[in-house]
Parts: structure tokens; sequence; C-alpha cells
């Protein structure tokens, strides 16, 4: 089992979202955060230019079973990218290993709780 | 003997120079109160911004406000410029719109007093509110789609073009509608100039650009429904001024008004919210002030000439034909975001046909008298049907030329990548809220 956290612009949401559906994968959970990247976009505030401290993302949390880590990743990677013009911001994905995982209303534990 | 000889002689006197002088005297009760519901009107333009700003999703709140806010700019400038010449000018193009080239910039009016004690200024700042709010409410149908250039355009384009011929036809005293029957189409207050024309154009742009993406499969979520009840609140308080003070002067006429929108609001309100429990069992926030608007918005053409009981039976229909047509928005597909059309439209249109049936019996004395005998409902009926038709027609033909226009040359529908960045970002840098919710 892992879990597969990935950072992605808060405007590809929905089209990961849709794109992970389309694979099969549904269980997935979604927060707003921010942070800092090698991103350095400039906005417009009161009529200057700045460059935002802490840029808003989305994080995705996604529990899978081995088997499934390649098509999520490809998921990923297919519909969270800012169209391929090499823009730096379209974020990040992270896999690690996960020890166990608990349905909570049963009490199943492992691969089936996924 | 001699002394009251004098005084007779001075009050003559004075009384001929008042008459020769061919100007009206300044009541400051009216002119008080027409000021407070010019101002009153102008709060329901923040008020709707709140209104739909809450309704949208947090990544549009700015932009779906902003469609309010601008059109406070544009459309008073606009106003200023032409709108009161066209709409209140006399008789041109054979009565599609009005001129008076003295109004233009209301140069004309700058101290002239009208026969109700009421500087004509305050009557165009009053009237002028009207022609902000009609294009602001036509937003709610194209919400968190379209962009704010072509928005811009398209309010523009739409108050010359739709919202000023119908305002001088229907509110003119040489308007056509104004003068059709008797005693004239009712529409006290804009229930067939605002609402109707809005809730069809919103109706015809919500269908001519198509839906926002992931409706109807996705639940597109309202982000603050807080803010969309505030915004209610203050679109009922300002609905005094919109309805009461659409009499023009601070009298009786302003007492019946005010009455009837208080009273329609809440039967609206009230019935909503009883429908709602017994179709899925809760009475929802959003439900009690959609039945508000219903019910402001049927008594809105009928606040001058029903009684309560009157405004109570125009609230329970209104609410009762908006909830039907809500429900029928998601079965047949069109993407009314914010229900301009469910609510104004129908609303409206309800309240402009049924008022007939609940008219006072003075007022239809009255229009038997100028008739040469009898007038029946049915006839006002008649009469009141010419004018939504005339209103529903004209305001759909016209908008969708504007649209069309508005699409081919700066682009209407917000580009697909804006849409999903949201309104805000998109097209004015900013975001209405720190990170609160991931939607």
């Amino acid at each position: 089992m892992k879990l597969i956290i990935a950072i992605i612009r808060s405007n590809k949401l929905d089209q990961v979202r849709e794109s992970l559906v389309k694979k099969g994968i549904e269980r997935i959970t979604v927060s707003r955060v921010a942070g800092h990247g090698r991103h350095t976009k400039t906005e417009l505030y009161r009529g200057k230019l700045v460059v935002p401290g802490l840029t808003p993302k989305m994080r995705i949390e996604i529990a899978v079973n081995d088997d499934f880590v390649e098509s999520t990743v490809a998921a990923i990677l297919e519909s969270a990218s800012g169209g391929g013009d090499g823009i730096i911001g379209d974020g990040k994905i992270f896999i690690t290993p996960l020890d166990d995982c608990i349905r909570i209303r049963t009490g199943e534990r492992g691969s089936d709780a996924i | 003997m001699k002394k009251s000889y004098l005084l007779l002689l001075i009050l003559l006197s004075f009384n001929l120079s008042a008459f020769a002088s061919g100007t009206n005297e300044i009541d400051s009760g009216a002119t008080a109160w027409m000021i407070m519901s010019t101002a009153l009107v102008l709060l329901m333009i923040p008020g709707l911004a709140m209104f739909y700003g809450g309704l949208v999703r947090s990544k549009n709140v700015l932009g779906t406000m902003m469609h309010s806010f601008v059109a406070m700019g544009v459309m008073s400038l606009l106003w200023v410029v032409v709108g009161y010449s066209m709409c209140f000018g006399e008789n041109t193009l054979g009565g599609w719109i009005g001129w008076n080239s003295d109004y233009l910039f209301l140069n004309g009016i700058d101290e002239s007093i009208m026969e109700g004690g009421i500087p004509e200024l305050v009557f165009a700042m009053f009237q002028g509110k009207f022609a902000i709010i009609t294009p602001a409410l036509i937003a709610g149908a194209f919400a968190e789609r379209v962009s704010f250039k072509g928005y811009v355009l398209f309010i523009i384009l739409w108050g010359i073009f739709v919202y000023n011929p119908l305002c001088h036809w229907v509110w003119a005293e040489d308007g056509f509608l104004y003068n059709l029957g008797p005693m004239g189409a009712i529409d006290y207050a804009g229930g067939t100039v605002v609402h109707i024309s809005a809730g069809i154009s919103g109706l015809v742009a919500a269908i001519y650009l198509g839906k926002r993406r992931g409706y109807p499969n996705h639940h597109l979520r309202p982000n603050n429904l807080v803010m969309t009840l505030m915004g209610a609140g203050l679109l009922w308080v300002g609905w005094f001024g919109f309805n009461a003070g659409s009499s023009i002067s601070s009298g009786l006429g302003t007492a019946q008004a005010l009455t009837a929108t208080q009273v329609a609001a809440a039967a609206g309100a009230v019935s909503w919210i009883i429908i709602e429990s017994f179709h899925h069992g809760k009475a929802t926030a959003l439900g009690f002030v959609s039945g508000v608007l219903a019910g402001l918005v049927s008594v809105t053409p009928a606040a001058g000439v029903v009684q309560p009981i009157g405004a109570i039976a125009l609230g329970i229909l209104a609410t009762m034909v908006c909830y039907l047509a809500v429900i029928l928005k998601d079965k047949l597909g069109y993407d009314d975001s914010l229900d301009a059309f469910g609510i104004h439209g129908m609303g409206a249109i309800v309240g402009a046909l049924a008022l007939s049936f609940f008219i006072r019996d003075s007022w239809m004395t009255e229009a038997a008298l100028a008739n040469g005998g009898t007038w029946s409902s049915f006839q006002q009926l008649g009469i009141q049907a010419a004018a939504v038709g005339i209103a529903i027609v004209y305001a759909a033909a016209g908008s969708l030329i504007i649209i069309f226009i508005v699409e081919k040359t700066v682009g209407f529908k917000a580009k697909p990548c804006d849409e999903l960045d949201g309104l805000d970002y998109a097209y004015h840098g900013e975001r209405g809220y720190g990170m609160l919710t991931p939607n």
C-alpha cells in the first residue's frame, strides 16, 4: 500500500478529479494548502507587481494498493500539467509507503480497507 | 373695510404671481421621501451583489459581485448621458424611444420642479437606480462563466437598446403601454420593465452561452449562504424604496405600496418554506430568501393597486410558480445559474398577470368611468397580457442580437481556462477570500 500526495495548481483540481475517476480512483481527500516552490509569477496588487510569498495550491491525498500506483500517477500527470508550455508551478507528486489502513465503520484492516 | 380690501389685494397678487411664474413649489416631505427612496434602491444593488456573490463558488465571488458593482458605475454614467432622455423624453422614431436633447447630461432639468413638488433631478436619479439594477439582475443567469469585458459591453448595449425603450413605453406619459386601455397597463414599480425584461434576457443568455463546466453533473455549491442571506435582507429593505418610492409622492399611495410590499414578501417566504418542508422535509435558508424574492418580485407591478389580501395571494402564487420553475430548470437542463429567470422572470409574469384579479375597487371604478361605463378584471388581464407579451418578445429578441454581437466582437463566454481559474483571478487578478474551502 502506498500513500500518494499530489500538490497541484488550484485551477487543475477539476481536471485531475475527472481524470482519476476515469481510471477508477474515487477515494481521495482534498485540501487547500499554500507554499513556496520555485514559482515566481508576479501578481498585481493595488497597481504594484508583487511576488506572492505563499502560492495557493491544492493537495490531494490518495491511499492505493500497489497495483494502482502507476495508473494513479499517470492520471495526475496527464491532467495536472499547465499545458506543457513549461511554466514553473505545476506541482509535485510524493509517494510514501503506507503501514496500515483501517476502515472505521467495520474495523477492516490492510488492502481490503482501501 | 379698507384694511380687508388691502389684504385681499395682497393675497390675490401673491396668488397671481405664483401662478404667473409657472413653477411648482417644492414639497419638502415628498422630496425627502424620494431622496430616501433613491438611496434605498441604490442599497439594493450591493444587496444583490451579496445575494449573488454568496451563491457562486469561492473562486467567482468577486467577479460576480463586480457584475453588480460595475453596473453602478457604467449604468449611472449612461443614464445621465442619454438614458433619462431616451426614457422620459418625447416620443421619437414612432414612439420606439423618447428623446429630449434638453435631458442630455441632465442639463435642462437643473432647476425644474415636477408637479408633485419634487425636483426633477431627484426623479431622474431615482429612475436611474432602476436602470442600474436591471442589467445587474441578468448577471445571475450567466454567473460564473462570462468575461468581464463582454459583460460590460453587454450591459451598455442592453441598457441603451432594451431597457430604455421598454422604460419609455411603460412609464413615460406618452409611452404606448402607459396609454393602453382606459388606465394603462399596470406596472407600478417595474414588473415588466425590470424583472420580466431581466429574467427573459437572462434565460436567452443562459441558453445561448451554454452551461458552466461541470453543470449539472457536479453540484456547484454556494460559497457563503450567510452573505446571501444578508444580501436578501438588504434587498427586502431596499424594496420599500423600489415600490413605495414609485408613487413619486409621499402620501396614501406610498403607504398602500409599502404595505403590499411587506405582506407579499412575507407570504412568499412563508409559503416557500412550507412547500419545501413537505417536499424535502426541511426548511432551507436559501428557500426562505428565494420566497422573499418571489413575493417581492410579484408585488412589484402590483404594489399600487392591490390591498394586503391581494398581496398575500400574489406572494403565495408567485412562490408556487417559482418553486416549480426552479425544479423544471434542472429537468430542462439549461443553466440559469442563480435563477434570474426562475425567480425574477416567472415571479414578475405571475404578478403582472394575476394582479388583475386583486385590484382595489376604487381603481376599477375609475377605470370603468374612463372606459365609459364598465371595466372588468378580464379586460384588464388582456391589457396586462399584452404588456407582458410585448416585454417578453422585445427583451428576448433584443438580448439575442446583443449577445450575438458581444460574443462575436469582444467575446462574452469566458475562455475555458479562465472559467477554471475563476473569474476573480482571471479578470480581476484578485481572490475574494483566503483559502477556506477547496471548492
